[in-house]
C-alpha cells in the first residue's frame, strides 16, 4: 500500500531553500498506514507518536497506537535495543489492534532502527526517514556505523531519506535534542495530509500546563516540520477519514481503567507501584481527589490488598491495581476476602512471567493465578477486557459484581492495553454506576451475618456501624454467625455457599457473540487483549471463503453459557493464547504429556472438547498475520 | 450517594452500657494467660467511655491474642497472621467514625508483621493498638518469636534462642511519626487499666506493649518481675499518668517522666535492670494520614459528574 514513487532527492545538505513544490507532489490515498517514530529514550519520540495519534483520532481515523519501550530505564545511547518510540496504525475505519509490519518509520539514529530491522518489524520496503546528523559525526566510529548501516538498508530494499533534522532545528535556535520531535510531527503531518490547525491544538494540550513560550516555541517546530516537508519531500498519502457518529475519545486502557475508577463508585485505590499497572495509579493519583477519592500507596502489596479489604468491609468497594508479582504476593489476602466474603476489585495488568519476567512486555500467563490462585477453594469472579473502551466498563461492572454478590472480581488487562490507545465513545455518565449509601440501618433482630441463601449461596452482610449487626468477620471456618467452626457439616456448607455464587452469577450472563457464521470449520477462541488480531484474521480469511469464526470470551470465571454449543458446531476448535503451551511438534511432546495454554486447559475440562491450542510468549501482542499462518495451517491440518 | 458524615446521624437510643454490652463467647485462652487481664482492661474501658458497640471495631492478625475480637461484642475483623494494621488502616480511612483497635502478638506484629507495623508508625492513623507480648508463639506451641530473651528455650531453639530480642519499644520509638508509645504489664490490672484508657484518648497510632504471660509455655519467665514489685518502674508525670496511693504502697519504684522528651524516652525504653510501666513518649501534634488524606470534597453524583466529564473532556478528540 506504500507509494511505489522513488522519493525526490534532495541536495547532500538537504536545505529547506527549496521553497514550495506542491505542484510535484503526489499523494497516494491508502486505507491505513502503520507509522512508527523511535528514538534513544529520553528524545521525545514517545510525545511525537502520541500527538500524532491523537491528530490521527481528531481527523475522525482510526489508529491503535502501541508503545515502543526499551527493557531498561536508560539504555545506552544509539544501542540496537534501545529503541524507544510508538507505533501507530491509522485507518479510515475502526481499527482494533495494531496490526502487523511498518509502513514508515521515522528514526533519530540508525541504531535503534536496527534493532527494528532485527526483530522483523519493518515491512518489507518500507519508507525510513532517517535523522542525517550522524553522517558527519566527528566520531568516525559513529559516521562509519551510520553509513554502512545506511547503504545495508538501502541494499535490503528500503526506502531510505536521509534528513537534516537537527541542522533544521538548529536553524530555529531551538535546543535540537529536545524539539526534534516536534520538526517530525510536523513532517508527518504533511506526509499523511493533516489538517495543521489539529495539530497546533493538539500541542497546546499536550503542553497545556507549560508557559505559552514552550507551545509557541513547539507549535515553530512543528511547522517548519511541515514546511520543510513540503519543500523536499515528493510524496504524500491521505487516509480519508470516516469520522464516528458519536463523540469519541481517546486513551490507553490504563487511563481508561482509571476512568472507570473515578466513575464505578468506588472511593478508595490502595496499591504499590509496579510496572506495567502504576500508570493507572499516577494518573488516578493526578485526579482522583477531585471526586473525593484517595490513592494510597502501600508499604507493599500485601498492604495494598488487606488495606482494600479493610476499606471494603468497613463499606467501600475498594480497587487494588498491580502486575504479577504483585498479584503473587495479595495471594494471601484475596483468600481472605473470599473466606470472609467482602467484595474486593483487584486489577492484574499482566506482564511476562515468571517471577520478574518481562516487566514491560505483554503475556496472558496469569489466568490459572487468577483462577485457581490462594490455597483452598477460593471461588472468585475472572474477567478480562478485550478493548480500551472494555478496560473502563469492566471496573464499572466489577464493582456491582464484587458488591452484590460479596466476592472478589479479578479484572486481567495486559501490557499491551495497559499502554495502546484507541478512540472509543465518550462515555455517558450514569448515576446508576455509583454505589448506594451504605447500609447503616439496624439489623433487623434474628439477622445472621451470613444467612446463606439455601439456591445462590448469597448472604446479606452486615457493615460496621449497623446496630445489632455486631460479628467477628474471620478468614477461619466459621457458621452462619461467624463464630469459628470446625464442624464437619458447617464447614461443608459455608464451601458450597462461596461456590454457588459463582453459579449465581454464571445464570445472569449471556452467551458470548460468534464472530462470522454460527457452524464452521473452526471456531478459535481467546480472551483479553488478543481480540483486534483474531477478529482481524478470522475476517481476512473468511473473505477468502473459508470457514472459520471466532468467539472472545469476557468472563472467564464463572464462563458464559452456550460455549459448549457453539463450539459443537464446528468441526475443529482452537484457542489463540499469549501464554505457554507446549508445540505438539517438539520430540518429546505428545498428549501425555502436552501443556496446553491456560484457557484450552479450562475448556477441555469443562466441556470434554478436544480444544487444541497454540501460543506464543514472544512479549509482543500477536500480529494478526501470524494468527492467519496458525488458522490455516490448522484448517489443512 | 456516599458521604461519611454518619457522625452526624442522629443518636436515638440510650448510650449507657454494662460489661456486659461487650462481652461475648467464653474466651478460650488457657487460665492464667494474660490475654484474659487485658480483654478485662479493655471491656471495662469500653463500658466506661460508652463506646458505642456498633461503632467500634476491634482488629486483629492470627495467634493465641488475635482472638481476642471474638470475645468483644462490637465488630471485629480476626484476619491473617501479620496483616492486622493494614486492614485496620483500610477500615480506618474508609470509616474515620469508626473507634478502631487493633490486638497484635509478637509474632504478629515484630516477625511476619513487622513491615506494617514500621509503616503504621509512620502513617499515625487514629488507632489504638495493643501488643499482646508474650515472647513466644503461642497458638502454634512454642516457638522463639523476634522479642524472646536470647537463650529461651523453645521448639525451634531447644538448645536456647540464638538471637538477643528486639525491643519494641525501642524501634517504635526510632520510627518517624511515632505518637504515642506505652508500656504496661498484665499483671498490674489498675495501672494497665489507666495506660490502655491513655492510648484510647490518644489521637493518634497508640502503641501500647503489653507483657503478657503465657504459663502454657513459659510458665516462670516473667516471674521474677511479678515477684520483685521495685523491678517495675511506674512512669508518671502531671502531663500523664498519675499513680494512685493504692499503687503506691506496693510500686515503690517511680520515675517522673516527660513524655515529650523523646532522648530520654529512648533510654528509659532500653532499661535492662527494670521494666518501665507508662507512658513513654507522647505527642499531640503529629498529623494523622486519615486526616492529611482528606480531600475536603463532599462526594456527591454531582461532583463525582463534574469531575469524571472534566476528564473526558481532556481525552476528547
Ligand atoms: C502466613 C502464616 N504463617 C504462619 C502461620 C502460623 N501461625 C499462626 S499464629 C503464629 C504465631 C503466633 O504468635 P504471636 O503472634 O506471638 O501470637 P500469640 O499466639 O503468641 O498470641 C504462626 C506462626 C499462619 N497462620 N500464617
Ligand atoms: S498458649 Fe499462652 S498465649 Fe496462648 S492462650 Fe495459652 S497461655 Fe495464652
Ligand atoms: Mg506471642
Amino acid at each position: 500500500m506504500t507509494s511505489k514513487k522513488p522519493l525526490k532527492k534532495a541536495g547532500k545538505n538537504g536545505g529547506s531553500d527549496g521553497g514550495g513544490s506542491a505542484g510535484k507532489i503526489s499523494v497516494t490515498t491508502l486505507s491505513e498506514h502503520i507509522v512508527e517514530i523511535i528514538s534513544d529514550s529520553g528524545e521525545g519520540a514517545q510525545r511525537c507518536g502520541q500527538s500524532f495519534g491523537s491528530i490521527a483520532a481528531r481527523m475522525g481515523n482510526g489508529i491503535w497506537t502501541t508503545e515502543i519501550i526499551p527493557a531498561e530505564i536508560r539504555p545506552p545511547a544509539r544501542s540496537v535495543a534501545g529503541a524507544s518510540g510508538n507505533r501507530i496504525r491509522i485507518g479510515s475505519g475502526y481499527i482494533t489492534n495494531g496490526g502487523d509490519q511498518t509502513d514508515l518509520v521515522v528514526a533519530f539514529n540508525e541504531q535503534v532502527l536496527l534493532g527494528r530491522v532485527r526483530d522483523r518489524e519493518l515491512k518489507p520496503g518500507c519508507i525510513i526517514l532517517l535523522e542525517s546528523m550522524w553522517r558527519k559525526h566527528p566520531d568516525l566510529n559513529i559516521s562509519l556505523a551510520y553509513a554502512e548501516t545506511h547503504d545495508r538498508l538501502v541494499a535490503a530494499g528500503y526506502t531510505v531519506r536521509e534528513i537534516p533534522m537537527e541542522q533544521e532545528c538548529q536553524l530555529l535556535n531551538a535546543d535540537p535534542k529536545r524539539g526534534k520531535n516536534m520538526f517530525a510531527l510536523g513532517i508527518l503531518c504533511f506526509i499523511y495530509s493533516f489538517d495543521l490547525q489539529m495539530a497546533r491544538d493538539q500541542i497546546a494540550l499536550t503542553f497545556g500546563k507549560k508557559e505559552q513560550s514552550i507551545i509557541d516555541a513547539n507549535v515553530k517546530l512543528l511547522e517548519a516540520g511541515k514546511q520543510w516537508a513540503q519543500a523536499n519531500l515528493d510524496f504524500s498519502f491521505s487516509i480519508p477519514a470516516t469520522p464516528a457518529a458519536q463523540p469519541q475519545i481517546v486513551t490507553n486502557g490504563n487511563t481508561a481503567l482509571a476512568l472507570g475508577v473515578m466513575a464505578s463508585g468506588m472511593e478508595l485505590c490502595a496499591m504499590y507501584p509496579i510496572t506495567p499497572a502504576t500508570s493507572a495509579s499516577h494518573y488516578l493519583s493526578e485526579v482522583f481527589e477531585k471526586v473525593g477519592g484517595i490513592v494510597h500507596q502501600a508499604e507493599d502489596e500485601i498492604a495494598a490488598c488487606a488495606f482494600a479489604i479493610g476499606a471494603s468491609y468497613a463499606s467501600k468497594c475498594t480497587i487494588t491495581i498491580t502486575s504479577g508479582p504483585g498479584y503473587s504476593l495479595k495471594q494471601e489476602a484475596i483468600g481472605l476476602a473470599v473466606m470472609a466474603e467482602i467484595p474486593l476489585v483487584v486489577v492484574n495488568v499482566q506482564r511476562g512471567g515468571p517471577s520478574t519476567g518481562q516487566p514491560t512486555k505483554v503475556e496472558q500467563g496469569d489466568l490459572m493465578t487468577a483462577i485457581f490462585g490462594s490455597h483452598g477453594d477460593a471461588p472468585k469472579v475472572v474477567m478480562a477486557p478485550a478493548t480500551i473502551e472494555d478496560c473502563f466498563y469492566s471496573v464499572i461492572t466489577a464493582r456491582k459484581i464484587a458488591e452484590a454478590f460479596n466476592m472478589v472480581v479479578v479484572i486481567l488487562t495486559d501490557a499491551s492495553l495497559s499502554s495502546s490507545q484507541q478512540p472509543f465513545t465518550r462515555p455517558q455518565f450514569n448515576e446508576a454506576w455509583l454505589a448506594p449509601p451504605y447500609d447503616q440501618s439496624p439489623v433487623p433482630e434474628g439477622a445472621r451475618p451470613y444467612d446463606w441463601d439455601a439456591t445462590t449461596g448469597l448472604a446479606r452482610r452486615f457493615i460496621p456501624g449497623q446496630p445489632g449487626g455486631m460479628h467477628t468477620v474471620t478468614g477461619l471456618a466459621h457458621d452462619r454467625d461467624s463464630h469459628v467452626a470446625y464442624d464437619p457439616d458447617i464447614n461443608q456448607e459455608s464451601l458450597r455457599a462461596r461456590s454457588l455464587k459463582l453459579a449465581a452469577l454464571q445464570k445472569t450472563l449471556t452467551a458470548p457473540e460468534i464472530f462470522g457464521d454460527a457452524k464452521g470449520d473452526l471456531l478459535v477462541l481467546g480472551w483479553g487483549s488478543t481480540k483486534g488480531a483474531i477478529e482481524e484474521a478470522v475476517a481476512s480469511l473468511r473473505a477468502e471463503g473459508k470457514k472459520v469464526s471466532s468467539i472472545h470470551l469476557r468472563f472467564l470465571q464463572p464462563m458464559q453459557p452456550g460455549i459448549k454449543e457453539i463450539m459443537k458446531r464446528f468441526k475443529k476448535v482452537m484457542t489463540i493464547e499469549t501464554n505457554w503451551s507446549d508445540s505438539p511438534d517438539e520430540e518429546i511432546i505428545d498428549e501425555n504429556n502436552r501443556r496446553y495454554s491456560s484457557m484450552a486447559i479450562l475448556l477441555r475440562s469443562r466441556y470434554l472438547v478436544d480444544v487444541d491450542c497454540w501460543s506464543e510468549v514472544r512479549g509482543q501482542p500477536v500480529k494478526p498475520s501470524t494468527i492467519r499462518r496458525v488458522v490455516l495451517a490448522k484448517l489443512n491440518k | 450517594m456516599n458521604c461519611s458524615a454518619t457522625d452526624c446521624l442522629l443518636q436515638m437510643y440510650d448510650e449507657q452500657h454494662d460489661l456486659e454490652d461487650y462481652q461475648s463467647g467464653v474466651p478460650r485462652w488457657c487460665t492464667g494467660c494474660g490475654d484474659n487481664a487485658i480483654l478485662a482492661a479493655v471491656q471495662r474501658l469500653c463500658r466506661d467511655e460508652g463506646l458505642r458497640p456498633e461503632k467500634t471495631v476491634f482488629v486483629s492478625g492470627i495467634g493465641c491474642s488475635s482472638r481476642f475480637p471474638h470475645y468483644m461484642k462490637t465488630y471485629g475483623f480476626h484476619g491473617i497472621h501479620g496483616r492486622a494494621l493494614p486492614v485496620a488502616e483500610g477500615v480506618k480511612m474508609a470509616r474515620p467514625d469508626l473507634t478502631v483497635f487493633v490486638n497484635t502478638g509478637d509474632g504478629d506484629c515484630c516477625s511476619i508483621g513487622a513491615a506494617h507495623w514500621i509503616h503504621a508508625i509512620r502513617y499515625n492513623m487514629n488507632l489504638t493498638v495493643f501488643l499482646h507480648d508474650n515472647q513466644i508463639y503461642g497458638l502454634t506451641k512454642k516457638q522463639a518469636s523476634p522479642t524472646s530473651p536470647i537463650g529461651t528455650k523453645s521448639n525451634t531453639t531447644p538448645r536456647g534462642s540464638y538471637l538477643d530480642a528486639l525491643n519494641p519499644l525501642s524501634v517504635t520509638l526510632g520510627v518517624a511519626n511515632a505518637s504515642f508509645v506505652a508500656q504496661a504489664v498484665d499483671w498490674i490490672p489498675e495501672s494497665l487499666f489507666e495506660i490502655v484508657k491513655a492510648a484510647y484518648h490518644h489521637k493518634g497510632f497508640s502503641f501500647v506493649r503489653i507483657l503478657q504471660r503465657c504459663p502454657e509455655w513459659l510458665p516462670k519467665s516473667l516471674d521474677p518481675w511479678m515477684q520483685d514489685p521495685n523491678s517495675v518502674q511506674l512512669l508518671h508525670h502531671e502531663n500523664a499518668l498519675q499513680i494512685s496511693a493504692g499503687l503506691s504502697r506496693v510500686y515503690k519504684n517511680q520515675l517522673r517522666h516527660d513524655p515529650l522528651d523523646m532522648n530520654r524516652a529512648r533510654e528509659i525504653a532500653s532499661s535492662h535492670d527494670v521494666i518501665p510501666v507508662g507512658i513513654l513518649y507522647q505527642n499531640r501534634d503529629i498529623p494523622r494520614y486519615e486526616e492529611t488524606r482528606q480531600t475536603g470534597v463532599l462526594r456527591t453524583t454531582a461532583t463525582v459528574r463534574k469531575g469524571f466529564e472534566a476528564e473526558l473532556d481532556k481525552y476528547s478528540v
